[in-house]
């Protein structure tokens, strides 16, 4: 079947590998690095004789791809042969940091030093000493707790971002109130017939909330199935304070002030409440509070609502009755939801209205995982011990948070690394986590200081980074999606989509993947919990695939739609709840629009409004020195967070770290475009690169993230001037929600000034420095 | 005659196009055989917003003439992520043109290297 026109067809039916002039040609599923979510796009490697990558191409068999790719696959070669690339384990003496004085040793050398520092530390400071500070996206994101746990024995894990607003506060939403893995926008990715399978139905309506899904592929959605449902009759609700591609097509575009989503959500629900626009049945049969929701959502009359958010009072009693009406409509929502401080409110009322008006688990509406899906979580918890198990970071203040996703948390991690309160941390190691590069870390330069004061520390990543040059004594280079055996799984296994093979197909150096570096590290520091798995390939078929196939098996299909455990309204089959029984997986069985855990915890069981901490509302007095609200970190086709700056076909797409500024603002200011600009606030500033556009409305303006510049000097203090750029100097330090989740990096404000300097790329001097790389192999 | 017909509704600057074509044929920064060209945002006077992004062949667009002879199609036309490229001859590709609006059919001279 022809799902879009222009789609390769030569090479449908081919097995898994191929010969092609001279070439073996690999199909296999990509993940990472280079970064990405679990999407698992189709690639068709090209490998000479010489066990050289020659080229990368999409695979026209992917039933969710279909040969599509992105620039990010596309410039693999690029990638896997970048001149910078660290090939080899090295280590550093511990005087040493910020200084590239490191010494090549073998892999052997390299565990054993790492797995004498463990033992040392656990038998001298307790094993809670020892930190791991993992990254987003990449293969070893979902493993991170495992990593502490399994692997090292240590409870303490965590990414080092604010209020860990990044998927978990929606998480936390869909585990505590809906009882259910994550609700996705369904994209018929699970069904052979995909969207023309009779079991699908498309979507009436898309709403994008928070959530721009084309350049990302959000936390595993591919991104276009959107555009794919476009075609096919989906009208578009867009809810974000920019315009992009998708808010100049919407039928419906709700330009809020950010940090304002939970206003809207509840202004939404009261009007569908009001004008009993709601499923009676799903509401009388499946949900819990909706009296007491119903009053809340009262509290929030569209004019209220139209005055906090600043949209049109008509237009968004317009959006409440599209969404209310559409049967079936579909919510992407995303990150913005999580980057404020009451971040869980909002994911609440989100659910609330996916819930009321039918639109949960049912085809084209929001699909949920079974109760046998969801993250990998818990492997090495119980055998930590009750002792240990007691001392993970946060417990005690953010029980909500830690004992949900067993993580401990991330602000109160810096300030015990800062404090030694309640007690010393000596290790921290970094897997996939640039945190130094504004990617996560609020307050960066506290973070360096806070992470050099440890005795021993150690990286895995692909390139020496700004975090591992200043920090670390032990790097452990990581090999790319094409360089070795492992296995994908959309939404970390949360929804019903898919399993592909990440087949191996080239050998570049010494590099190992996340998998088999954690389970290295396993063997060697708490052989116990790996005892049962007497070689890699027995762990990756446990962790990834439950043991319900061999990865061998998987290898040749490449992708597996989960066909089996694919089913819709879970909720009457008891699919959803460990006892096989109907309903929902929370308190009462039902969705819970008033929720008795946020109740237990402390929180307000219902959804509610929060303004920003710092805002024109909040701060008025602010506003005459720093008049501008501030947004971050809106995602590009080019990077994925601190990634890519050292592709050149990447780098050229977006050379500089931008600014958006409306063109009255930039008058107002004297910035003309492409001129570079301070921007700064209370907590500091950065520097970034003038972009005037409509994109933003006047009064905002929007900032890149995750910038450093790998061309610049390595060594401390310059660190790749990983500082120049970086936005998150700008956002407070645990400035977080009730619950220990959600923190302001998207509703910040600050003050805009032209500068005179021009810091702008060179991009002869990427090219020469990184096109067209020769083959690299040691 | 072959071409190249874009729907322009649906490009959505992901940008699939000039990497694939840059990889294929190793064209170093600074150059492009295909490029995608930005109109807008600007605001209309309904309020809505205009943004239009058209991929545009350059001279150095040889249609992928080594590809094609093999069966496969344009490497930019193969990876798009949107699906809104096209190749084929002119007499087809003009049949889908009058079926839709929004799009804009491409002939690009072959270039002699």
């Amino acid at each position: 079947m022809k799902l879009f026109k222009g789609q390769g067809t030569r090479d449908l039916g081919k097995p898994w590998r191929f010969e092609e002039d001279g070439m073996t040609v690999t199909r296999g599923c990509a993940w990472s690095p280079p970064g990405c979510h679990p999407v698992g796009c189709g690639i068709k490697t090209y490998v000479n004789g010489a066990g050289e990558l020659v080229k990368i191409e999409g695979d026209e068999n992917h039933p969710i791809t279909g040969g599509r790719l992105c620039v990010r696959c596309l410039t693999m070669r690029d990638y896997v042969y970048n001149p910078d690339r660290i090939l080899y384990p090295m280590k550093r003496a511990r005087e040493d940091r910020g200084k590239n004085k490191w010494q090549r040793i073998t892999w052997d050398e390299a565990l054993d030093l790492l797995a004498e520092k463990v033992a040392y530390f656990k038998e001298n400071y307790g094993a809670e000493s020892i930190l791991m500070q993992g990254g987003t996206g990449r293969e070893g994101g979902p493993m991170l707790p495992a990593y502490a746990q399994a692997a090292i024995g240590t409870p303490n894990a965590s990414q080092p971002l604010s209020g860990y607003s990044c998927y978990i506060p929606r998480v936390a939403g869909t585990t505590y109130v809906l009882g259910a893995a994550y609700p996705e926008m369904d994209y018929a990715g699970g069904l052979h017939g995909r969207y023309d399978d009779p079991a699908f139905e498309v979507p009436e309506l898309l709403v994008f909330w928070g959530k721009y899904p084309l350049p990302t592929n959000g936390d595993g959605m591919f991104g276009h199935s959107a555009v794919d449902m476009m075609r096919r009759g989906s009208k578009l609700m867009v809810i974000d304070p920019r315009v992009n591609w998708g808010s100049a097509r919407a039928d419906y575009f709700l330009r809020l002030r950010p940090g304002t989503d939970a206003a809207l959500a509840l202004g939404m629900l009261d009007i569908i409440i009001k004008e009993d626009l709601y499923d009676h049945d799903f509401v009388e049969n499946w949900t819990w509070g909706f009296e007491q929701l119903s009053e809340r959502a009262a509290e929030y009359p569209p004019e209220r609502v139209a005055e906090i958010c600043g949209v049109d009072a008509d237009l968004i009693v317009e959006a409440a009755r599209a969404y209310a009406n559409a049967k079936p409509a579909s919510i992407a929502w995303g990150l913005a939801i999580d980057m404020k401080n009451n971040a869980v409110q909002a994911g609440h009322a989100i659910i609330c209205l996916e819930a009321i008006c039918g639109n949960i688990d049912v085809p084209g509406g929001q699909l949920v995982g079974d109760v046998n899906d969801g993250l990998e979580l818990g492997f090495g918890w119980n055998e930590l011990g009750k002792e240990l198990q007691g001392k993970i970071l946060g417990l005690e203040r953010y029980p909500a948070f830690v004992t949900f996703i067993l993580n401990a948390h991330p602000d109160t991690v810096l300030d015990v690394l800062e404090t030694g309160e309640p007690y010393k941390i000596r290790m921290v190691g970094f897997e996939d986590c640039n945190g130094l590069a504004g990617t996560d870390c609020a307050q960066p330069e506290r973070w360096e200081k806070a992470w050099a004061s440890t005795e021993f520390n150690f990286g895995v990543d692909v390139f020496m980074t700004p975090t591992i040059m200043a920090v670390c004594d032990l790097f452990l280079p990581l090999s790319t999606t094409v360089e070795h055996d492992s296995v994908v799984y959309t939404h970390y296994g949360a929804s019903p989509v898919m399993a592909g093979a990440i087949n191996k197909c080239i050998t570049v150096g010494e590099g190992k993947g996340d998998s088999e570096i954690l389970y290295e590290i396993g063997k060697r520091c708490c052989p116990g919990n790996f005892e049962q798995f007497p070689t890699y390939y027995d762990w990756l078929s446990w962790n990834r695939l439950g043991n319900k196939r061999a990865f061998e098996d998987l290898r040749e299909e490449v992708v597996h739609q989960k066909v089996e455990t694919l089913s819709y309204r879970k909720y009457e089959t008891g699919k959803l709840r460990p006892n096989g029984e109907p309903g929902f997986n929370t308190p009462t069985t039902r969705v819970e629009l008033w929720s008795n855990v946020y109740d237990h915890f402390g929180e307000d069981p219902l959804p509610y409004y929060e303004e920003p901490k710092m805002s024109p509302v909040s701060t008025p007095e602010l506003m005459e020195q720093y008049p501008f609200v501030l947004t971050t970190g809106a995602r590009t086709y080019c990077y994925f967070h601190s990634e890519g700056k050292q592709i050149p076909y990447l780098r050229e797409m977006n050379p500089d770290p931008l600014l958006e500024m409306n063109p009255a603002d930039a008058l107002k200011c004297g910035v003309s475009d492409g001129q570079w600009v301070r921007v700064s606030n209370p907590y500091g500033s950065c520097v970034l690169k003038a972009k005037v556009t409509q994109a933003v409305y006047e009064g905002l303006v929007h900032a890149q993230h995750g910038f450093w510049y790998p061309e610049a000097e390595g060594e401390a203090p310059t660190l790749f001037e990983t500082y120049r750029s970086n936005v998150n100097i700008l956002m407070p330090h645990h400035e977080v929600g009730k619950l220990g989740m959600g923190a302001p990096y998207k509703c910040l404000i600050c003050a805009v000034e032209p500068i005179a300097e021009n810091y702008d790329t060179d991009m002869k001097v990427i090219w020469e420095r990184y096109g067209n790389p020769a083959p690299r192999n040691s | 005659m072959n071409g190249l017909l874009i729907d322009y509704e649906y490009c959505t600057n992901c940008q699939s196009c000039e990497v694939a074509c840059k990889e294929e044929h190793k064209i170093p920064v600074g150059q492009w055989g295909i490029r995608v060209l930005t109109d807008g945002p600007w605001e209309c006077s309904d309020g809505k917003f205009n943004l239009y992004y058209i991929p545009f062949p350059t001279r150095l667009c040889d249609l992928c003439a080594e590809r094609t002879a093999k069966g496969k199609q344009p490497s930019c036309v193969h990876h798009c992520l949107a699906g809104c490229m096209q190749y084929g001859s002119i007499e087809d590709l003009a049949k889908e043109l009058a079926e839709k609006p929004n799009q804009v059919l491409f002939v690009p001279e072959p270039y002699s290297y």
